[in-house]
Parts: structure tokens; sequence; C-alpha cells
């Protein structure tokens, strides 16, 4: 074969391979060079970004027919009787809009992490081990692009796998922090259980096919291997093979992406640094568990139809999953207190719409939502991570440099604070986890302080930029009409849901059911949302550190500069020296520059890029027929024309009706407005209690933030019995008790037999063998008397002897 | 080139003595150095590890036809009893002997550590490396089973001078363990020696290969010393099974397997679990399955309960449950060796697993080319599904009614449902090769008058079970590489703590960054991390096993194990890395030493890394080997 390096066909090889090649680097040489672990990371997830825009860049422009036609390239990678499995990579369009998207999340978070993980204190361990965070960071980058380029199953699961591992490295990343640890072994469990599924799921697929390449499977011959696949049976629950295996699939799906009932692991994994939810949340994780659905889309909808109604199991398991996800995480979304929590069940919900949105076939919505959503989730959670920083600052600065102080937050290990009582509920011990490994929600229920909204209020003024690029995301989440991203691809889920589900006089339930619940979780996002940026930014400042949060490295005179107008300030800093401290007076605009932002540059910098998309990346994919388009580009809906050649099925979207619109703006539009009235036209004050609070009362209030203790259910029904089966059960009972004692029953049971013998032998063996000796012995010693030597006696015998024959001879004579 | 009864020497046999030449000029040594025996140890070793990678590489290029082997080497020994000195490789023992090869100067480097009679300890290692090679290059039982049990006796030596505290108990329970199990073997090696002398007009024959072409055909119906074949055949196979399965080991006859392991030094442990778990294995795929493919399949009633059941069942379901408590067991462990060792339990489930799918498949497409009706129902029972029942045994229409409809009908779909089925349909008469025949007989008239050659040949199904095969060896060389590592690094945490309680660690990630590092890799190595090799072993077993009928549940099943899998290990990381440091250990190193890994163990633990990596990137360096000799035992019986 000719390898000639200037194909395009090889590109995607590349493309995750700079950063695994950062990892290996940062590990086996850097591992304790803060400065050279970054550059590292830094340039290695450039050269993908690049490599990936090139490449989408030139299939968008540069292919004719694309879809059809696609970048690939294999090698022979096992050798199966007499066939051989084929590892390798390909682009097609729905990759290529992956590669668009994920490489730029990607590295917005990695500039965003130098400034986050600078701006701990120097004797902190995320300072001292950011070249750790930054290796586990480059892997988990690399695993993801290789499950985007991956043109197959097995090596999608690769990356999928391998990006579990760097989220529990991650979330864990406070190794001596006991509930990190917890909550890193919950990620890694949860969404195994879903893994091995899908496990079988992937080995059936093969053995039925042969192949668990996407195109020779879904594409090539329009789509032969899927109608064989829903034609034939399957082993189990009387399914044709292909819902089999899509159920399998979708089931690693539920616990990727964080769906009911295997969410439990994502509020937790909030334990690691910010920098990592904002990968796990947006650009990564939990987005390859929806990115592996839609890839496999035609397979999971194979033998039905669900345009007209006609639902495959797999489509019927995600439909209704993800509409349950949905409502049921919006609802958790409303009583948290922990801003990235917050954050975390808007993820979860979210997915539940693009979950929700596959399982009616809502195929291109659910694609569009995905990429919007990376977007401003992304967004969010820096933000989130700029706020809790500012928080951190606020605190020490309102304390001073003291011992005491929160630059360590994360020791602390039980609940503690005005609301901590809250959280375990009544007669509820708080558990002991010396022993077992699976931590229960009450324990992790506790909030930081530096995380709890309710000790914010006011950062608006503080970290102006934060604060903004913030609400550019919020409103995205919330689907704020007509102007952000996430309205659109949002509107355009329930358009599909409505259109196709209610249009033409059908009737079709699941569409309904995904109506229905979907707008009711929009409206609830919309408050959530709104709440959490009223709480966090409006208002006056409930504490002490939010009164003085700030994301400045130091060398400012806040108070003076608080006076100033913020689109102001950074202008006052850099050039009038009565506003920075001593040592920066007299020194050049770019020195104090350095001294002032070098956290919150890096920082925020992501922010506004990423604010820009979740603005604006919502044009794209407007439907042609919407006024408001015309507006903007006059194009047809770009996204859609794009991403349709991916599979061979064509793509129907419903015609435009207002409708839905009007759905969409009264959820979006309700749920702020009420979230203004509650939380925004009079803001909560130190102490109060919340106003959803007060409505639904305490033992509501109790259970939300307790996420109606279904994680401690969990606990009780899963992990508790099994950890008594392995240690009980097969260990003790069958084990030892059992196995072991049968074979001490043996062994007894053979020297008791040894024993009895070794008796018989001295009884009788011994008896009889050592007789003989004995009675020649006796014999002997009986002969040893007559053979005496005396002389008188031997002729006593021989005189009696001659006596005793003479007087036998003499009576034979007779 | 040393010849020996006219016969020349070749590499394979100087493989397989070297390591006792070193051995013996070890223990004649002058007892001064300590460091000599070690180093000529290690010497030693490596040059056979080098001996090795030839040999694999050789048979690597080698297009072996079915039944043929690399570097065969028959030199006449002991030609009264028919048994010679005959060995020879194929791709499944080229892997092995690679594997042996490859952790024996590992678990050499680790031994270095023992100041205790350097020069015997050194002595005993060569010496188990030469029994562990001479099983898995032999051709002749005689052979086979002189090295099989050769190995028990260093290894018995190992644990019981430089074992842990519990040692006595442990050696003792290992070797007589071991040791009873493989009088059964003995006989019935002797059994078919016998017989198989007497087929081919000798009074005894060892020789593999001719066991190969004699036994398995041994027709049923005749009788061997007076008691029917089928009997004996019966019992031969229980005897071989016993033995294998309690060296893999499969449950329930692993309880000694921790005890050993828990006891035996690390080096000890590494060699234990790396190979001599892999000779159990290594049995069943050269002798148990090939000499008994009947047997496996054939359905047999338990008398006492009346429990229909093929011993393929049993071995899938004791796979399952090895899998399944293994996991679970290795869970409740605290002490750490002793989790390590449970968690070979675990995966050598998995090798188990795929050899069950292989016995089933085998024996079907064995039964299929003896033309034996009675056996090909038996057989088909496992391991064809339903639907391609009426395909691989019917004609197209019986009584005007299609096959496929007639299977319909039936509410059970089983061979036997449709055995009974046509039963019923007694009177309904077709036309099958001109004349008249009853539908109740056109099964077995079908397999017996039809040409059974014209049957088709599994196809599926054999590839199921080739994938499945190719798992389990994978998985055993794997296993090899991951459980070695695994007692190694628990082993270097002992040597410096000497505690292996998992309660008293915590936290040390801080005192051991690069420990803990190597620890986290290598525990998601065990773990079946995709990219690493664990996972492609127990990828291709699941997707061998699941498709293949009478499976299903099984693997669905061993997937709970599985998911436990991840919880042992990571308690494992949990308990020793994370958490709070444990006050106990925080200034240890100032007192006494640091607990970081040292150089040497870092030396022998790297190479194992380095090839789980390449195994998990591109296990195409091995696995064509394995395919060529899985795909060509089947070849064999097709072929025939």
């Amino acid at each position: 074969m000719d390898f000639n390096p200037l194909d395009p066909n090889y590109l995607p090889w590349l493309i995750p391979v700079p950063p695994l090649i950062s990892f290996a680097l940062i590990v086996l040489f850097v591992g304790r060079s803060k400065f050279w672990s970054h550059i590292l990371a830094l340039t290695a997830v450039i050269i993908s970004w690049v490599i990936s825009w090139g490449v989408y860049l030139q299939v968008a422009y540069g292919i004719e027919n694309f879809g059809a036609a696609v970048y690939g390239n294999s090698i022979d990678w096992l050798d199966l009787g007499e066939t051989t499995f084929k590892m390798g990579v390909v682009v097609d369009p729905l990759t290529a809009i992956m590669l668009f998207m994920v490489p730029l999340a990607i590295l917005m978070i990695f500039i965003y992490s130098i400034g986050y993980m600078n701006a701990y204190p120097e004797d902190d361990a995320h300072q001292k081990r950011s070249a750790r965070f930054f290796a586990y960071l480059s892997l988990f980058a690399g695993a993801m692009l290789t499950l985007v380029v991956a043109d197959n199953l097995l090596l999608l699961f690769v990356g999928w796998e391998v990006m579990g591992l760097c989220s529990y490295l991650l979330i864990g990343f406070l190794i001596e922090k006991k509930s990190a640890n917890q909550a890193a072994v919950k990620a890694f469990m949860t969404t195994r259980v879903a893994d091995v599924l899908m496990l079988v799921g992937i080995g059936y697929l093969y053995a039925m096919t042969g192949t668990l390449n996407f195109r020779e499977i879904m594409y090539v011959n329009h789509g032969e291997m899927l109608e064989m696949l829903a034609e034939a049976d399957a082993p189990l629950f009387g399914m044709s093979a292909a819902a089999l295996i899509g159920i399998l699939l979708v089931m690693g799906t539920v616990g990727k992406s964080s769906q009911f009932p295997l969410h439990v692991w994502l509020p937790d994994a909030m334990e690691g640094p910010t920098p990592v939810s904002a990968m796990i949340h947006a650009a990564a994780m939990v987005s390859a568990g929806v990115y592996m659905i839609i890839r496999m889309y035609p397979l999971l909808s194979a033998g039905g139809n669900p345009h007209a109604g006609d639902y495959t199991e797999p489509l019927m398991l995600m439909g209704v999953v993800g509409s349950f996800t949905a409502l049921f995480a919006a609802v958790l979304g409303v009583g948290q207190d922990d801003v990235k929590r917050v954050l975390a069940y808007s993820t979860i919900s979210q997915l539940g719409f693009m979950v929700a949105a596959l399982g009616i076939g809502a195929y291109v919505a659910a694609a569009f939502h995905l990429i919007t959503h990376a977007f401003f989730k992304a967004l969010l959670f820096m933000s989130s991570g700029a706020v809790i920083h500012a928080m951190e600052h606020g605190e020490h600065h309102a304390h001073g440099h003291d011992a005491h102080g929160h630059d360590d937050h994360g020791h602390h290990e039980l609940p503690h604070g005005a609301y901590g009582q809250l959280h375990a509920f009544e007669g509820e011990e708080i558990p002991e986890w010396n022993t077992t490994m699976v931590p229960d929600g009450i324990v992790l229920d506790y909030v930081a302080d530096p995380n709890n909204v309710r000790y914010m209020g006011g950062l608006l003024n503080r970290i102006p930029i934060t604060a903004l690029a913030f609400a550019a995301g919020g409103l995205s989440l919330a689907g704020f009409p007509l102007v952000t991203a996430g309205f659109w691809s949002k509107d355009e889920i329930l358009a599909d849901a409505l259109l196709v589900g209610l249009g033409d006089g059908n009737f079709y339930w699941l569409h309904v059911l995904v109506f229905v619940s979907l707008i009711i979780a929009a409206t609830f996002t919309a408050f959530y949302t709104g709440r959490l940026w009223l709480m966090t930014f409006w208002g006056r400042p409930r504490s002490a550190a939010a009164e003085h949060a700030t994301l400045m490295a130091g060398g400012v005179d806040d108070h003076k500069l608080a006076e100033v107008p913020y689109y102001l300030r950074w202008q006052k800093v850099l050039r009038d020296d009565e506003y920075v401290d001593d040592h920066l007076k007299g020194k050049s605009q770019l020195q104090k520059f350095f001294a002032v932002y070098r956290d919150s540059f890096p920082m925020q910098l992501p922010l506004v890029i990423l604010s820009f998309f979740a603005i604006f990346a919502g044009f794209v994919g407007i439907h042609p027929d919407f006024w408001f388009l015309k507006i903007f580009t006059g194009e047809n809906n770009y996204f859609k024309n794009f991403l349709a050649p991916t599979i061979v099925e064509s793509i129907e979207v419903p015609d435009f009706s207002i409708v839905p619109v009007l759905f969409s703006f009264a959820a979006a539009l309700g749920g702020l407005t009420a979230a203004w009235f509650v939380y925004g036209a009079q803001p909560i004050k130190a102490g109060q209690k919340d106003p959803v609070h007060n409505l639904i009362g305490d033992s509501a209030w109790a259970a939300l933030q307790n996420r109606f203790y279904l994680d401690t259910l969990f606990l009780r029904a899963f992990y508790v019995p099994f950890e008594w089966f392995g240690r009980v059960v097969t260990y003790r009972w069958i084990d030892k008790e059992t196995i072991d004692e049968l074979l001490f029953m043996f062994a007894d049971g053979a020297v008791w037999i040894g024993e009895a013998i070794k008796r018989l032998n001295y009884v009788v063996i011994d008896g009889v063998g050592d007789g003989i000796p004995r009675l020649i012995g006796m014999f002997g010693g009986w002969f040893r008397n007559i053979q005496s030597g005396r002389v008188q006696q031997y002729m006593l015998f021989v005189a009696a002897a001659a006596l005793m024959l003479g007087t036998l001879l003499v009576a034979l004579a007779l | 080139m040393l010849e020996i009864g006219g016969t020349e020497v070749n590499l394979l046999t100087i493989l397989v003595f070297l390591p006792l030449i070193g051995a013996s000029i070890i223990s004649i040594l002058p007892r001064r150095s300590a460091n000599l025996a070690r180093y000529m140890a290690l010497g030693f070793s490596l040059v056979v590890a080098v001996m090795a990678v030839v040999i694999f590489i050789e048979t690597w290029n080698k297009d072996l036809a079915p039944g043929e082997f690399a570097y065969e080497n028959q030199i006449e020994w002991f030609s009264l009893i028919g048994s010679s000195w005959h060995v020879g490789v194929d791709g499944i023992s080229a892997s092995m002997i690679l594997l042996t090869a490859l952790l024996t100067p590992l678990a050499v480097l680790i031994a270095f550590e023992h100041d205790e009679h350097p020069f015997a300890v050194m002595a005993l290692f060569l010496f188990m490396e030469t029994g562990m090679l001479g099983v898995f290059a032999a051709m002749d039982m005689l052979v086979f089973f002189l090295f099989y049990e050769l190995g028990l006796v260093p290894m018995y030596f190992i644990i019981y001078i430089w074992g842990g505290e519990n040692r006595d108990y442990a050696s003792r329970k290992f070797f007589i363990y071991t040791m009873a199990a493989s009088l059964g073997l003995l006989l019935a090696i002797q059994l078919i020696a016998f017989v198989v002398g007497d087929r081919t007009g000798q009074t005894l024959t060892f020789d593999m290969q001719t066991w190969m072409d004699v036994w398995p055909d041994l027709s049923t119906q005749s009788s061997v010393l007076g008691f029917s074949a089928q009997t004996v055949k019966w019992l031969a196979l229980l005897a071989f099974a016993v033995a294998f399965g309690l060296k893999i080991p499969i449950w329930p006859f692993h309880t000694w397997l921790p005890d050993a392991h828990t006891e035996a030094p690390t080096a000890g442990s590494m060699l234990l679990a790396g190979v001599l778990l892999k000779l159990g294995a290594y049995g069943f795929l050269r002798l148990a399955i090939p000499l008994f493919p009947l047997e496996w399949v054939q359905i047999r009633t338990l008398r006492i309960l009346g429990v229909e059941f093929q011993a393929v069942e049993v071995l899938a379901a004791f796979a399952m449950l090895s899998i399944v408590f293994g996991a679970f067991t290795a869970w409740a462990q605290d002490d750490f060796k002793r989790l390590i060792a449970y968690s070979s339990v675990n995966h050598m489930g998995f090798v188990a697993m795929g050899l069950a799918v292989f016995a089933a498949v085998y024996g079907v497409q064995f039964a299929l080319s003896q033309n034996q009706p009675d056996l090909v129902l038996d057989a088909l029972e496992h391991a064809v599904k339903e639907e391609d029942v009426a395909t691989y045994l019917l004609p197209e229409e019986i009584g005007g009614r299609s096959a496929e409809s007639l299977i319909e009908t039936s509410s059970t779909k089983s061979v036997i449902a449709y055995r009974k089925l046509m039963d019923i349909e007694d009177g309904v008469t077709v036309t099958c090769g001109g004349a008249e025949v009853q539908a109740s007989q056109i099964i077995t008239d079908n397999v017996r008058t039809c040409d059974v050659s014209s049957f088709p040949r599994l196809e599926k199904e054999r590839h199921h079970a080739t994938v499945a095969a190719n798992g389990a060896v994978l998985q055993m060389f794997n296993h090899g590489l991951s459980a070695a590592g695994m007692f190694l690094l628990v082993g270097a945490l002992y040597h410096k703590a000497h505690t292996r309680d998992l309660r008293r660690f915590g936290g040390l990630w801080h005192l051991v960054p690069v420990y803990g590092a190597v620890l986290v890799f290598m525990s998601m190595a065990s773990l079946g991390l995709p990219g690493l090799n664990g996972f492609v072993g127990e990828y291709l077993v699941v997707a061998g096993s699941f498709p293949v009928k009478g499976f299903e549940v099984y693997v669905l099943i061993s997937m709970v194990g599985l998911l436990i899998t991840g919880a042992y290990i990571l308690k494992g990381l949990q308990k020793v890395l994370h958490g709070p440091v444990n006050p106990e250990w925080q200034h240890y190193h100032e007192h006494h030493h640091s607990l970081e890994i040292s150089f040497r163990e870092l030396l022998a633990v790297a190479p194992l890394m380095i090839l789980i990596v390449i195994t998990g990137l591109y296990p195409n360096w091995i696995l064509p080997v394995i395919n060529d000799s899985v795909s060509a035992m089947f070849a064999a019986v097709i072929g025939g």
C-alpha cells in the first residue's frame, strides 16, 4: 500500500494524537513542572484544534457530495478466523460538526484551566499538582477526539472508557479529600453499569454483522445490514436483534449521558475542579453518550419509522427516559444552592432533551442541541468557576490570610453552616465511610461556602465580565427567544415533537409525551436559570466574601476601585497609579497587567469567546421558512443540510408553524419572568429562607435538596446488598464455610483413615509382626534356660531322655 | 550440533532444558556471593527469553498447516512404553512459551529481594521455568505429565520456604490439592495410552498426535477393558477436566489459589498467577477439548435428579460463577494480595467461558464430521440456534409444510422439542430421495441417509467459537501480564510496609507518586480498560460467546462480574492511594525507608507496562498466530 503523507485521508488519525503525546510527555518527563506542563498541554490542544478545523473547512467546502464521500482510513487490528477486524477513522458530516465544536471547547477549557489553577494560592494542592491535572486533561481531550474520529464502535468505546478513567481521576483530583474520591468511584461505577451492557451490545452487533464499522452497518448498500438486523430474532425477550442491540447501546448512553436512573453520579462529579466540570458536562464525556446514539440512530430506529408513530423499542426507551429525565432534573435544579450543582442538573435535563429528541426521530434537532448546549454549558461552568474563585478571594480578603481561611475549601468533611441541618433528614445518621466505598447522597449534599449561592449576591459589580458571560450562557440555557442559540435548538426539538405528534390529525403518544414533558421542563429551566443568575449576581452581597469577591490577583486598591464604573476599571488600573498598591506604582502597563490580571485574563478570555458562540451558534440551524432567519442570513437551514447526508435515510423536517415557537416563547419568558418576580424584584437577604422553600414547605424542599433521596435508595438497594453478598455469601459462606470446610472434611477423613490404618498397623500388623519376634524371643528365652552350660543338668536331661526312650522302646516291643 | 540417539537436538529442546542447566550450575556454585547466583539466574532466564522470542517470531512467520507443528523434535526416550521426547510448538504454545520466558526474568529480578538462601531460590525459579516450558512444548503425553507435575515441586518449596506467615498451610494445600487432581489425570493418561496403543498395534503409546487421530474417533459402541467406551471416555474426560479446571482455577475448585498466592513470595505469586494458572487452560485447549469432542456436547442425565445436562453447560456455568463470585469475593477482601488473588479467579473465568464456547461448537462440528446422527442431534442441542436447525438438518419440505413453519409451531424451539413434534406428526409421509418416508423418521433419516458432507459447516458458529477461543488465549496472555504486574506491585508495597491490610493504608499517593501512577496503570489494565490489553481478550470472549445458543444468559450474568471487577479494583486503589494520609505512614520514610517503588522493581514492571500498552493498542502483533492455531483446530476436523 502506498503511503502518501499528504493524503487528507490520514489527517483524522492526527487529531487525537497531540494531546495523547502531551499526556505521555508530561507524565514521563515534566511531572513536577507547572510551566512546562502548561506549555505542552496547550500546544498539543492548539495543534489538534488547527487540524480539526482544517479538516472541517476542507470537508465543508472541499468535497463534492460530502456524506457519500468521506475522509477515512483504517488498519488491520485483529485477525479473527478468516476475517480481520479493522480499526480506523472517518470524517463524515456528523464527525465534521463535532470536530468544529469539540476541539474549540477543549481549547477554551485548557486556556481557562491555566488561569483557574494559577488562581489558587501557591501552596494549594491545585498548584502543586498542576502538571498532573494537565496530564489528565490532555488524556481526556485525546480520548474524546479519538471517540469523535472513530469509524467503528470499538474505537469509540475505547475513547469512551478512557474518558471514564479520566473523569474518575479528575473528579478525585484532590486525593486526600474523601468526598472527592467517593464521588469519583460513584461516577466510575455508575457509568460502568451501563458500559458492561453496552459492551454486550457491541459484542452482539459484531457477532450479527461481522463488523462494527459505522458506515458498513448503516450506510453501505442503503442499510442492507439494518434490515437484516431488524428481521433477525434476538435470543432474549422476543425482540429483533436490532432492538436488543439498540437497547443495550442506549443503556450505555443512559449511564454516560447521565439519564435517569443512572444520573446519580453527575451532581457528585462537581467535586472535581471546575474546568473538569466543563470538560465532563460540555465538551466531552456526557456529549459522547448523545453523540453515540446520534451516530447509531439508523440502527436504533431500524424496523420502525418514528415520523409515522411507529417506534422501535430503543426509540421508546429513549423517548420515555429522556423526557422523564429532562423534567425530573429540571425540577431538582430549582432546589439547589450549589452554583455548580444547579448547572449539573441543568446538564442532566438538557441531555434528556437530546435523548428524548432522538427517541422521536428528531435527528437533526438532537445534534443541533448537542452543539449549542456544549457551547453554552461550557461557558456556564467556566463562569461558575470564576464566581467560585472570586468568592474564595473575597473570603481571603475579608478574613485576612489566616490559616483557617478558605484557601483549602476542599477539606471540609461534614456539613456545617446555616443550612447544613437541612440536608440530613430526620433520624438520618450521617454514615461513616471508612469501610465502604460508594458515597451516600446525604453527605455530599453539603455545599461548600464559596459555591453556595446563598452567600453570594451583588457579584455583578464585582466580576462584571463573568456576570455578563454567565448571563449569555444562562439566557441561552433558558432559551431566551430569538437571540440565543439555546432557543433555536430547543425550539427545533419542541417543534418536531408537536408538529409530527399532533400534526395532520395524528396522535403519536411518544411525541406528545415528549412535547408535554419538555415544555414543562423548559419552563422550569428558565426559572432556575433566572434564579441562579439573580441569586449570584443581583441584589446586595449576602456575605463578606461576596462583598470582597474579585478575580484580580492582587496589588489593587479594591475599595477605591469599587467606586469606578466597571467598564472603566481596567483603564484605571493600568493607567492610574493611585488605584494600585505601592509595589506596582510606576510600573509599565504591561507589568501591571501581568500582576493584576494574571489569572483573570486566561479565565475570562474563553468566556468572551464562548459567549459569542452561545449567542450566535443558533443561527446556522433556523428553519428556512422562519422570517427571522431571512433578516440575518437569507440562507437555507445550513445545519440540517450539512448534517443530513450522514445517514442514508432522508431526513424530514416538518413544515414551519408558528405554534411551537409560541410555546417556546411562553416557556422561556414565563420561567424567566417568574424568576424575576421571585428573586429579582426583591432579592433575598442574608439568612432569609428561599422563597420557593417557603412556598413548598420544609419537607419538600429537603427532598429537593436531597435529590428525592434517590441516591440513598440506590445505596441501600444495591450497594449494601451487593457488598453483603460479596463479603458474607461468596466469601464467608461459600468459600470459607462450604468449599473449604468440605476440603477440610476430606482432609480430616484422610487423616482419620491414616490414623485408623496406623492403629491397624499397631494392632494387627504390628501385632503379628511384633508377635512373631516376641514368640521367637520367648522361645529363645525359654530355650536359653536349657542351654545353661551346666554339665550336671545336661546329664540329667540325657538320663531323662534315655529313660523315656527306653520306656518307649519297651512299650513298643511289648 | 548436539545429537542424541541420532537425532539432532533443536532450539526448543535446548530452550526447555537451559533453565534446568542454569539451576544445576547455581546450586553447585560456591556459596560466596549471593549476587553471583542472582545475576547468573537473570542471565540464564534472559537467554531463554531471547530464544523464546526467536521461536515466537519463527512460528509467526511459518504458515503452519493444520496439525503441523514448528520446531518439532523427536528423540528416542522410553520406547519400551511408547513414549519419546517429542516437542513442538504451534501458535498457542508459542505465545505461552513467550509469556513464560518473559515473566521469568522479571520474577527473578523481583526474587533478588530474598536474602535467605539466595542460591536455592534462584535455582528453584529456573527449575520451575523448565517445568512450565516443558508443558507448553510437550507433544508426548508422558512428557506433558512429567513437566506438569515438575512445576509443582519448586513452587511448593518457594511458598514453603520464602512464604508468609501461613505458608505451611498454604503450601501444603496447594501441593496436595493439585496432586490429588493429577492422580485422576495420570490414570486417564495411562488408560488412553493403553487403548490407543492397543488400536495402533503397540503396547502403549503416549504420542499426542496419535491420540488425536485415534481416541476421539473411537466408536462409543466398542468396549474398553470390558467397560463401554462411552463410560470410559466420560470418566476420562472428568479426570482431565477436574485436573485442568483446578489449575485454571474454575469455581468451585479455586480455594487453594488465594491461600497459595497470598502466602507465596512476590516473585512466586507472579509466576503462579502469570504462568501456572495458564497450564490448566492450555490443557483444556490442547487436550481436554480435542480428545473428547463428543463427550462435551452429549446430553447426559443425572441419575439422581434426572436433570439433563451437557458437559459444556457445566463448564460454562462454572466459568460464569468464577467470574461473578470471584469478583464479589475479591471485593470483600481486606488483604490487598488476597484481593488480587481472587481477581485471578474472576479473570480466568473469562478464559473458561471462551473455552466452553469453543468446546460446544467444536463438539458439534466433530459430530457432523463423524456422521453419527444421534450425536449430531445431541450436539446440536447446544451451539446452534433454532432458526438455523432447519437449514442444517431438514429437507426443505416435510408433509407439504416448510421446515421452518413446523418449527414455529413448536412451543419450545429446540431440537428435542422438534424431535417430539415429529413424533406427533406420525403418519405423515414425505418424499425423500424418491421414496415415501415417515415424517417422524425424517431427521434421523436425513442425517443417516442423506449426504452429511453436504451439511453446512456451521460457519457462523465456527466463527463465533474462533473469536471466543482467540479471546480466551489472548486473555491468558493478558492476564499473565497484568496479574504478574499487580502481584509485583502489591509485593513492592508489602516488602516495604510489611503489611497488606488495606484498612491500614490510605492516602499513600502523596508519599509514593511513582508507585501510585504505576498502580493506577496496572489496575486499569486488570480492570479491562479499553486501550489496554485486558479489554481485547474480554471483549472477544463476550463477542464470541453471546451469540452462541445457550450462552446468552451466562454472558449476561457474567456482566455482573465485570461490573464488580470495577468495584474491587477501585477499592484497592482507593484504600491504598486515596483519602487522608494514614498517620502511620506519614513519617515512615524518616524512621524506616521510603515506601516508593525501587528502581529494580520499576525495571521489572516496565516491560509489563510496555507490553500491556502495545497489546491494548495493536493486539494483532500476537493474535494472528493464535488465530491460525485455533482455526487450524477446526480445519483439522472439517478436513477429516
